[in-house]
């Protein structure tokens, strides 16, 4: 699955988007997974609240199952406009 | 509806005078545009907007055509800039055309507050020496719930 990254995300993983070899079956049990996986994924995750989540380019929560989901990316609060 | 997301600059009144003469049978168009405040030192060098390409156009599309069901509307055009922009520059338009004024007005705001919080869209404020995500605001978040009956977020 494509994981993206945007804003100050992007930043603290260090890329734009990465191809995640995953068996989450949840937004949420990815998160932990790449949590777990290095330091600069936990400081990205690091405080849920301030993060949202779009699955295959529709807003989303941290519950949404990824079952034939193709992208998920993950960004701060947006500030358009 | 005519949604654009582009880096180069846009002429405001080339495009309010456009979009003003294609309508027909409409008696109201209202205009905002979204330029680049200066921060408050008074010292910034440019904006960076970062978006979501693909995701961008249609979170606009899906908010445009909310709109669209909401108030009685010919028309919506809507043009977001991203990339770097100096204080001053224009980010964004809007235009709506009703029959009537109050249906262009509201349904302008509402794609405003909407844009606002629900289009990815992050800015930077950038300075000789420092840069800066802008934080969203709990008034931005504040701002849709007086158009929550029915809307999808």
């Amino acid at each position: 699955m494509n994981v993206m990254y945007f804003a100050w995300v992007r930043e603290r993983v260090g890329r734009p988007s990465e191809e995640v070899e995953t068996a989450a079956t949840t937004v949420r049990e990815l998160v932990d997974e790449l949590t777990a996986r290095e330091p600069r994924y936990a400081a990205a995750f690091a405080d849920p609240t301030a993060l949202r989540v779009a699955v295959d380019q529709q807003l989303s929560d941290f519950d949404a199952p990824l079952e034939n989901v193709r992208e998920v990316a993950f960004f701060p609060p947006m500030t358009g406009g | 509806m005519d949604i654009r997301v582009q880096d180069a600059p846009f002429d405001l009144g080339a495009e309010s005078g456009v979009f003003a003469a294609r309508q027909s049978g409409m008696g109201a168009v209202v205009t905002f545009t979204g330029i680049v405040r200066d921060n408050a030192a008074g010292d910034l060098s440019e904006m960076m907007i970062e978006h979501y390409p693909g995701m961008t156009e249609k979170a606009i599309g899906d908010i445009a055509t909310e709109a669209s069901n909401r108030w009685n509307l010919g028309d919506i055009l809507i043009i977001h800039r991203y990339g770097a922009l100096a204080p001053q520059e224009m980010i964004m338009m809007v235009a709506t055309s009703a029959p009537h004024r109050s249906d262009a007005f509201e349904a302008a705001e509402f794609l405003m507050d909407f844009l606002k919080s629900r289009a990815p869209f992050w800015k930077k404020e950038v300075t000789r020496d420092s840069a800066r995500w802008v934080e969203a605001k709990d008034e931005d978040e504040d701002a849709l719930s007086r158009w929550r009956s029915g809307v999808a977020d």
